[in-house]
């Protein structure tokens, strides 16, 4: 299943400098959940330090993950069935100024 | 020509500012006269003056009269007088805000004033909120600026809003505590935050607090961890990308003011200007069960921010001690050792800081490279090659002194079968620049 995954505000670090991923999930019996996703982002994509990504089941608290730029609070975060063509995007809280 | 002659002029240029300074403002006093608040036979509740100066944007029907007078009665705060706060103050001083104040405890430094567009070289060691109030009351002598030079805390915080009323606040801080400070009071004082960040090439806006929207709690009840926050000073800034971000903090501010319904208010708006591409993104709702603005809220008065977010409120680098006193040389030792054959110096910043301006003979190996096996090779080719032997000295070497006592400890960790000594660089690079030879530049 194809979707795109979008890192921005220094999450992009994490994953190889790049902030555009064309990413396609391999087939499974059962929806993928977004839940899902993050762990398979971290055994796949993820290069340096998961703890800088992952907390617990979520991400860890200062990055805010967006389905089709809406928050995912509105969207049953880690529970909301991933669909084609969906574009989920991670976003690093700045503090700079 | 001679240091003397430099303090001197420097002296003469600073005096004829002051009597400047003084001229200027018998002027302004003197024409001012006769020019207050209020009706006339021409023009109801604004002066003349007002109706000339502000009457581009009063010709804007969402402004019009009522928004200036509105703008002419509002009081707003800002929050640091730096790349998110000269932008912002400068479209607000000259909006008309009837009272602006700035809060801020630095000083202006050199490296801050690609951004920091209200100060200029002659600014430089001044206090920041000292600089903005010259130039904004020389954009506009008709409003109250009041400068205010503190450290942003819980109490200067609180007195400050004991004796005030703000309709806005402007978050253009640089640091995790302050952010939560600024969230928590505007939300007991029931004061729209709008908040501004910028690092690198990107930045961030939103308005918390806002007619029933989330505060920025709801969006992030947990501090980040402390390791994964950059500040301005290690990341670096592009000087638009804050200068984007404040001017329009000032926008969303004055539209606040004028009741404006299109309020970022409950969205995220995304600056990516390594494309030039701005993102709106949609937020959650305010969370009923928001520590601080949810129905049973569990955070009633202000914190220790610095404890709850476990980092300090400014983004300048606290200097660590990790290891024992004998693991260190200091620079003047450094110095007269530094270019000998078996003088061997790792510089362990990032590569481009190691381009930007290094000592001579030394090497580079990043602090971020000392786990892999190939930056360990290279650093026993260099023992091997500096000819060491049993007893020699490697000496590490970063900006202030802290990454090179990180690297000793990750390096002996990393090659406990070395036995040569692993020493750090006591105070670095700026060390350096302080005690042996001003002429390295500090950053």
């Amino acid at each position: 299943m194809k979707i795109k995954v979008d890192f921005s505000g220094g999450a992009e670090l994490l994953f190889g400098n790049q902030k555009h991923h064309e990413v396609d999930l391999p087939v499974k019996d059962k929806p993928w959940l977004l839940g899902d996703l993050l762990f398979w982002l971290k055994d796949n994509l993820l290069q340096d330090r998961p703890e800088l990504f992952l907390q617990d089941n979520s991400v860890r608290p200062g990055i805010l993950v967006l389905v089709n730029e809406i928050d995912w609070e509105l969207m049953d975060t880690i529970n909301y069935e991933i669909q084609l063509n969906d574009s989920i995007l991670f976003i690093s809280t700045l503090h700079g100024g | 020509m001679s240091e003397s002659d430099i303090n001197k002029l420097l002296t003469d240029i600073s005096n004829l500012r002051e009597q400047l300074k003084e001229k200027e403002n018998n002027l302004v006093k003197l024409m001012s006269n006769g020019c207050e608040n209020g009706s006339n036979k021409y023009c109801a509740n604004l002066n003349p003056e007002d109706i000339t100066r502000y009457s581009r944007q009063m010709l804007v029907p969402e402004v019009g009269i009522d928004g200036q007078e509105a703008i002419n009665n509002a009081k707003v705060l800002v929050v640091g007088a730096g790349g998110l706060g000269c932008p912002a103050s400068v479209y607000l001083a000259s909006a008309g805000i009837g009272e602006l104040a700035i809060i801020d405890y630095d000083e202006v430094e050199l490296s801050n004033l690609h951004r920091q567009i209200l100060h200029n070289e002659n600014d430089v060691n001044k206090a920041k909120v000292d600089s903005a109030f010259e130039k904004l009351q020389s954009i506009n002598r008709r409003i109250k600026i009041v400068p205010l030079k503190l450290h942003a805390d819980s109490t200067t915080i609180k007195e400050l809003f004991k004796n005030n009323t703000y309709d806005v606040v402007i978050d253009g801080s640089d640091n995790v505590a302050t952010r939560y400070l600024l969230n928590d009071v505007c939300v007991f004082n029931k004061v729209p935050l709008v908040s501004g960040s910028a690092l690198q090439l990107e930045g961030q806006l939103t308005v918390y607090n806002y007619q029933g929207g989330p505060c920025y709690r709801c969006l992030f009840p947990v501090p980040p961890p402390p390791e994964t926050v950059t500040s301005c000073g290690d990341g670096g800034v592009v000087g638009p990308v804050p200068g984007v971000i404040g001017v329009l903090e000032a926008l969303e501010a004055i539209k606040i003011i004028i009741k404006s319904p299109g309020v970022l208010s409950g969205r995220l708006l995304l600056f990516d200007g390594s494309i030039t591409k701005f993102r709106d993104v949609k937020l959650r709702t305010r969370n009923s069960k928001c520590a601080v603005c949810g129905e049973e809220p569990t955070i009633t008065d202000l914190i220790d921010y610095e404890q709850f977010c476990g980092a300090a409120a400014h983004d300048k680098v606290i200097n660590i001690d990790i290891l024992d006193s004998t693991d260190h040389i200091n620079v003047k030792e450094l110095s007269t050792k530094i270019g000998k054959n078996n003088c061997l110096v790792i510089d362990v910043r990032p590569s481009l800081q190691f381009q930007m301006c290094r000592l001579p003979n030394t090497h580079n190996i990043p602090l971020t490279d000392l786990k892999k096996p190939e930056s360990l090779d290279k650093i026993r080719n260099l023992i091997n090659e500096h000819n060491l032997g049993e007893n020699g000295e490697v000496y590490l070497l970063c900006r202030r002194g802290n990454d090179s006592q990180r690297a000793v400890t990750e390096i002996k960790r990393n090659m406990p079968d070395v036995t040569v000594k692993f020493l750090n660089v006591k105070d670095g690079l700026h060390g350096y620049a302080m005690e042996i030879d001003k002429s390295f530049p500090v950053f």
